[in-house]
């Protein structure tokens, strides 16, 4: 190895800052999944009868299914029953105001540079902060009420909107789709729940912090989004996880849904744990996130920074059902150390002119992977479908790895894909430009690395993007003189 | 100002520079000159601090401090900069914000206050103005996509924004059209004092009748094989880097 790349390597090497564990008492089931666990969720959680039907059906199949080995990552065997499937901090009545919220908790997202308090002042945003599986702090529900807006933790949704999460769950991502989307449906414990009523814009950035908390917890969230006829939301997701020395496997489920002239824009900031330099202790994020083009018109856009955990497996993908609908996906993913990112997105073209735009970003440091891995499928009657992708990989230091694998299926004559592709190292040669114009190694990593993901930042909001630009650097540097 | 005394240097095992002395004072303007391969950039390099180039004898001492102890960074805070022979694309990032970060570096450095969007905006227009550089050049990445020519007059607008004590202009000549030299040359007079000095590296006789060197360097083989004024850079345009080797053998029986 080169003095160059170890250089790199040294500024690669930053600590993860996040780690620290807050000590609030949680209400967590024995370890282990079984039909009994399940009914004890559900029972726990006063759920009707027909969802504790649909997580048994779902806890069926999936002991039929057996886990996907297909990505590109390598990681020990999980223990299922070494899991434990339940946990909820003890204060079980709802806090009505952040006054009410454990002042730990607060003092936790202070630490992460997120003061809910400022937020709701400062910046509008409403915040349904998820710790560890339960909604804890929810904001701004009464202007949202006004505006026929309902967000709220799935499980009050549950409660409370019955019909709406009937019709919904499980109408984009079913619950046998993939291994990890069927243990979801079986075991999840909460989540976000959106609606936004017809003709509603909804006048804010919608905002759910995710935390992991209790040692040796599965979380398994469960988002679900509709917007109805010509409403639109933007909903804004970022996490970030406590040291801690044991694999944890994180495996939501997010489905979105799009009605005639409707826009879902969702955009993803992911920091997990991403476990020690020799890869020890981070999370397993085995995530399903799928959206529904259902109506004519509509629009959905992911956006995403995944930054964090061990082994990262996602790919939010778009149903463009509806004719002269659009899909977007905007990613960039980060791996440093011995992280593993497997991402990439599918579109679906099933409408008539349905447009889909993949711009995918990667970038490895240490011996860190990265692999894009995506789908454009144009179906037979998707006439004037197009695709345009992009996909361009940074490697930093000469022990990482990069893969592109874009899959294209095109049963339509008149459809158009376009992919482009790049691979290039960080250059030593811009490295030492930046120096010698007098900006130190670190910071010239950082402007390097932002520069190179610029096309997908601009498509996050405002001050994501600034919180992301944070995270990058954190990921990526670290330590400098 | 600059010191450079027996100065060797290495390239991936080949010694490239094989004992350079080079002394520049203040106010005074340095020509190098030199066939293809010679070493000239290698120096620059090695002044500038490049890690490709492992230095293995000699020693540079600038404003009486151990150069070559300094990291690139501190070098350019210090003062020393340099004109890239090939500018680097950084795509992605503007103009203005790496300008801004590079000036706001070499400021914190030097204790000074850091300029805010406004101030460094007024101080940008107005440099761009000496290199008659179009202001839609500012939002552009950094040379991503610029002509031969727009890079390195973009250098000279880092030159005349960070205003260093130093100046290494490496080819800064080279791909560009009558005009542009023309610009280039003034910029770089303009920004020219008592205070500070420049090495200006070039093949062409006809940069240094725009910029007039107090001094010619023929640098062949890693040596520095004659200096004299600016009648060298004549002499050379006239017969050539092979008379200027000749020059350089050393005589038979001293081998
Ligand atoms: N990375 C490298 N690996 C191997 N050899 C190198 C490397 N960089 C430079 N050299 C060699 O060092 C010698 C001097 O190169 P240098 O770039 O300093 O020449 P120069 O005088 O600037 O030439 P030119 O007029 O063409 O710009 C050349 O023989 C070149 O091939
Ligand atoms: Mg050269």
């Amino acid at each position: 190895m080169s003095t160059d790349s170890r250089e790199l390597e040294k500024l690669t090497g930053g600590d993860y800052k996040y780690g620290f564990v807050t000590d609030i008492e949680a209400d967590t089931v024995p370890k282990g999944l079984s039909e009994d666990v399940i009914r004890m969720i559900s029972a726990k959680k006063r759920e009707p009868q027909w969802l504790l039907d649909w997580r048994l059906k779902a806890y069926s199949r999936w002991l039929k299914m057996t886990e996907p080995h297909w990505a590109f990552a390598h990681y020990p065997p999980i223990d299922y029953q070494d899991i434990s499937y339940y946990s909820a901090p003890k204060t079980t009545d709802g806090p009505k105001s952040l006054d009410e919220v454990d002042p730990e908790l607060l003092a936790t997202y202070e630490k992460l540079g997120i003061p809910l308090k400022e937020q709701e002042l400062l910046a509008g945003v409403a915040v349904d902060a998820v710790f560890d599986s339960v909604s804890v702090a929810t904001t701004f529900k009464g202007k949202l009420n006004d505006l026929g807006i309902i967000f709220c933790s799935f499980s009050e949704a549950v409660q409370e909107h019955p019909e709406l999460v009937r019709k919904y769950l499980g109408s984009v991502v079913p619950i046998n789709d993939n291994f990890y989307a069927a243990l979801n449906s079986a075991v999840f414990t909460d989540g976000s729940f959106v609606f936004i009523p017809k003709g509603v814009r909804c006048p804010m950035e919608l905002s759910t912090y995710f935390r992991i908390n209790s040692l040796g917890t599965g979380q398994f969230e469960r988002t679900l989004i509709v917007a109805d006829e010509r409403a639109s939301v933007s909903y804004l997701e970022g996490c970030t996880a406590p040291m801690r020395d044991e694999n944890q496997l994180h495996a939501a489920v997010v489905e979105l849904i799009a009605l005639d002239d409707a826009q879902i824009k969702y955009s993803t900031v992911q920091n997990w744990y991403p476990g020690d330099k020799e890869g020890k202790g981070g999370i397993y994020n085995f995530v399903t996130k799928r959206g529904k083009c259902a109506g004519v018109n509509s629009k959905i856009s992911w956006t995403q920074v995944e930054t964090g955990s061990a082994i990262t497996w996602k790919y939010p993908s778009c149903i463009l059902q509806g004719d002269n609908s659009v899909g977007e996906f905007y990613s960039v993913a980060v791996t440093n150390n011995r992280q593993q990112a497997d991402t990439g997105t599918k579109m679906i073209h099933i409408g008539k002119n349905t447009r889909s735009t993949i711009v995918s970003k990667g970038i490895s440091a240490g011996q860190g992977q990265n692999t894009y891995r995506g789908l454009v499928k144009i179906m037979k009657n998707a006439d004037g479908a197009r695709n345009y992708s992009q996909c361009d990989s940074m490697l930093m230091g000469d022990r990482c790895g990069a893969h592109t694998f874009p899959y294209i299926e095109n049963d339509n004559d008149t459809g158009q894909i376009e992919h482009e592709a790049t691979t290039s190292r960080i250059g030593e040669d811009q490295i030492f430009y930046c120096n010698q114009r007098g900006i130190n190694a670190e910071d010239a990593v950082n402007m390097i690395v932002n520069g190179f993901c610029k096309e997908v930042f601009r498509e996050l909001p405002m001050e994501f993007a600034v919180e992301a630009q944070k995270l990058l650097g954190i990921s990526l540097e670290g330590s400098v003189g | 100002m600059l010191e450079i005394r027996n100065l060797h240097a290495r390239v991936e095992g080949n010694e490239i520079l094989k004992g350079i002395n080079l002394r520049v004072n203040p106010g005074e303007i340095h020509a190098i000159m030199g066939p293809n391969g010679s070493g000239k950039s290698t120096l620059a390099g090695v002044l500038a601090g490049k890690d490709l180039y492992e230095v293995t004898e000699g020693e540079v001492l600038y404003r009486g401090r151990n150069l070559l102890e300094m990291d690139p960074d501190v070098r350019a805070c210090e003062g020393v900069f340099m004109a890239f022979q090939y500018p680097v694309e950084i795509p992605g990032v503007s103009n203005t914000y790496f300008l801004k970060a590079a000036l706001n570096a070499i400021r914190k450095y030097r204790g000074e206050n850091e300029y805010d969007a406004v101030d460094f905006l007024s101080l940008v227009k107005d440099k761009m103005k000496l290199v008659e550089m179009d202001p839609s050049f500012l939002n552009r990445p950094v040379n991503d996509g610029f002509s031969g020519g727009e890079k390195k007059r973009n250098e000279i607008l880092q030159m005349a924004v960070l205003d260093p004590v130093l100046s290494i202009l490496d080819e800064t000549d080279s791909g560009l059209d009558i005009d542009a030299l023309r610009i280039v040359a003034n910029g770089v007079n303009a920004l020219h004092n008592e205070e500070n000095a420049a090495i200006v590296v070039t093949h062409y006789q006809r940069l240094l009748n725009y910029i007039i060197p107090d001094f010619v360097h023929v640098l062949v083989d890693g040596r520095i094989a004659k200096s004299g004024d600016k009648e060298l850079a004549f002499q050379l345009e006239e017969q050539g880097y092979d008379w200027a080797k000749d020059l350089h053998q050393p005589a038979p029986e001293a081998v």
